[in-house]
């Protein structure tokens, strides 16, 4: 497995990571150094087992739908870089042209 | 300055009026502005808040007479949320965060009349073994201050084994409790995955992750997961299975006659440590001795536990950490004018993040993209199932498996940085107990060159008694947590 710097571009991109070129780089050879060590589990005879999502055996029933007292506004919008507390919003730059 | 005590110590001689809340707050507080500086163990030392909480406990002795923890000063691994305590998870992309609420196991640690302390120093976002990938700055080993902790929760075991604090809390996802807690001599325990509720921890690999406490002695260990486990409103897979009255599994008459301990031979055959094989022949011959059965038993699919353990830990981190976005919380990185969403998600996550953080968020990425999910994540779910059935297996003519902690004791310090395959073999024998979702404990069980060296006992689901009876039993009979590393004074 042998990865180009436009695969690790196109990943980054889907990752929301604007990496330095000395970064691509790198990862280019640790990502396929690290899968090549991983792709003996592509040999594995695995026909009809069912996949592992999570570990419980019966996970517990969902409670009941109901109101109830939730974080209030002011503080949710408290550790936000750029809140608008006036407003109750997050900001964000402009993304519609 | 006098021995440390332990967490049952403590609860004892405060509920007996011998001492108060507030004098084990200040003679930790006293023991971490000693200790500290040369092992950088705390990320935030809480000493205000601690000592008024202190002498709150102490105005209503009744009250505090009869709770479990009473007065027990405790420290939180950072990357559990504390209502207005800075928490950072070792991460710059959370530098000052200020969470608005507590984690479910702080307040029911603060319900049980314990005092926290402080905040430790991790791995970012708990990604690492050796507690080198803190933004912050990494931990030292007490034993040897030229070597690794172990990680993730490498500042919750070095605290501990300076005797800095009785007990603290870590975050295990593939090993992050017990690798640290063995090679600093301590004892740790991953939970069962459901029984002790998640709502607060910051989330690295959400089928794996599970909070659980590093002490010196499997006794406090117990009292602590007695404190925190059960089910909770806020996490919807915190299992509403009964918790055990772990205490009542510490009784020495239960000793270890009658127990069944498998030991996958094996496996070990290859890839151990001289030293570390010594002390775990050691200590199953010891368990031996004390009457348990020890059988041989086969993990056939455990040599792959590392490799699926890096595609699924790395999937559902690139899913978690998607959070981190500069909007809501944390940082976001400076902007031009001009510059658009995108731009602003990738720069606050590109100067956010370390590189152990951003090369397995680009890994997960991957192996979730499209045309790969099949072939590495689904096959690697597949093999998971795997694994968990050859502990089913095992568990079903054997009480506990026995296995070292970690292959090695701790290496130096930058010996693996440049190198992160080799840096993930050092979790080859914990991953498979949270891939299987069992619980499992690690405790001191002798020395290598002069380093701890753990013994890890895996259970069945639940039983989390059974595990805490057998550590306990060996424990009781042998002198291995009594050792002190010199930095304790």
């Amino acid at each position: 497995m042998a990865f180009t710097k436009e695969d690790v571009e196109r990943i980054a991109l889907l990752a929301r990571l604007a990496l330095t070129s000395e970064e691509k780089e790198l990862f280019a050879r640790q990502l396929a150094d690290i899968l090549h060590y991983a792709d003996e589990v592509l040999a594995i005879d695995t026909a009809g087992v069912p996949p592992t999502a999570q570990p419980l055996a019966a996970p517990p029933p969902l409670r009941e739908d109901e109101r109830r007292p939730s974080l209030p506004r002011e503080e949710a919008l408290a550790a936000a870089p750029d809140p608008a507390q006036e407003a109750g919003f997050f900001r964000v730059p402009k993304v519609i042209g | 300055m006098s021995e440390p005590r332990t967490a049952r110590q403590i609860r004892d001689d405060v509920a007996a009026g011998r001492s108060s809340a507030t004098e084990a707050c200040e003679a930790a507080l006293e023991r971490i502005a000693h200790i500290d500086p040369s092992l950088n163990a705390f990320q935030t030392v809480a000493a205000e808040r601690a000592l008024d909480r202190a002498r709150t406990l102490d105005r209503d002795h009744a009250a505090l007479a009869s709770l479990p923890l009473a007065g027990v000063p405790i420290a939180l691994k950072d990357n559990l949320c504390t209502r207005g305590l800075t928490t950072t998870a070792g991460s710059r992309i959370l530098d000052g965060y200020r969470p608005p609420y507590d984690a479910t196991v702080v307040s029911r640690l603060e319900r049980a009349g314990a005092v926290i302390v402080g905040k430790t120093r991790c791995d970012e976002f708990a990604m690492g073994s050796s507690t080198e990938n803190c933004a912050y700055g990494p931990v030292k080993n007490p034993w040897a201050l030229d070597r690794i902790p172990g990680g993730s929760s490498g500042g919750s075991a070095a605290a501990v084994a300076a005797t800095m604090v009785p007990v603290a809390l870590g975050s295990d996802t593939g090993g992050s409790v017990r690798q640290p807690a063995a090679l600093c001599g301590v004892t740790g325990l991953k939970p069962t995955w459901g029984r002790v509720s998640r709502y607060g921890l910051i989330a690295f690999a959400s089928s794996l992750d599970q909070i659980g406490p590093i002490a010196r002695t499997v006794e406090d260990a117990a009292l602590v997961l007695q404190a925190i486990a059960g089910p909770d409103p806020c996490d919807a897979t915190a299992a509403l299975a009964p918790v055990a009255d772990y205490a009542a599994a510490l009784e020495p008459a239960k000793g270890l006659r009658g127990r069944t301990i498998a030991v996958p031979r094996r496996l070990l055959e290859e890839g151990l440590d001289a030293g570390v094989r010594q002390a775990f022949d050691d200590a199953v011959e010891a368990l031996k001795a004390r009457g348990a059965k020890i059988i041989d038993v086969e993990l056939p699919h455990n040599r792959h536990a590392i490799a699926i353990y890096y595609l699924i830990a790395t999937a559902e981190a690139s899913s978690n950490l998607a959070r981190y976005d500069g909007v809501r919380y944390g940082v976001r990185a400076p902007l031009d004018p001009g510059d658009t969403l995108i731009a602003m998600y990738g720069r606050t996550r590109e100067a956010g993040f370390g590189p152990e953080v951003k090369r397995r968020i680009m890994l997960g990425t991957y192996v979730l993209s499209a045309g790969y999910y099949d072939a590495y994540y689904l096959k690697a779910q597949q093999v998971r199932t795997l694994i968990r059935q050859d502990f089913e297996r095992a568990l079903a003519s054997a009480d506990v498996v026995a296995l070292p902690t970690s292959p090695t004791p701790a290496f130096r310090s930058g010996e693996r940085t440049a190198d992160p395959l080799k840096m993930y073999l050092a979790d080859v024998f914990t991953v498979s107990a949270p891939l299987a979702g069992l619980p499992a404990i690690s405790i001191p069980c002798g020395f290598a060159d002069g380093l701890p060296v753990g013994l890890q006992f895996v259970g069945r689901p639940f039983d989390e008694a059974t595990i805490f009876g057998v550590a306990h039993a060996y424990e009781r009979d042998t002198d291995w947590w009594k050792a002190r590393p010199p930095v304790s004074g």
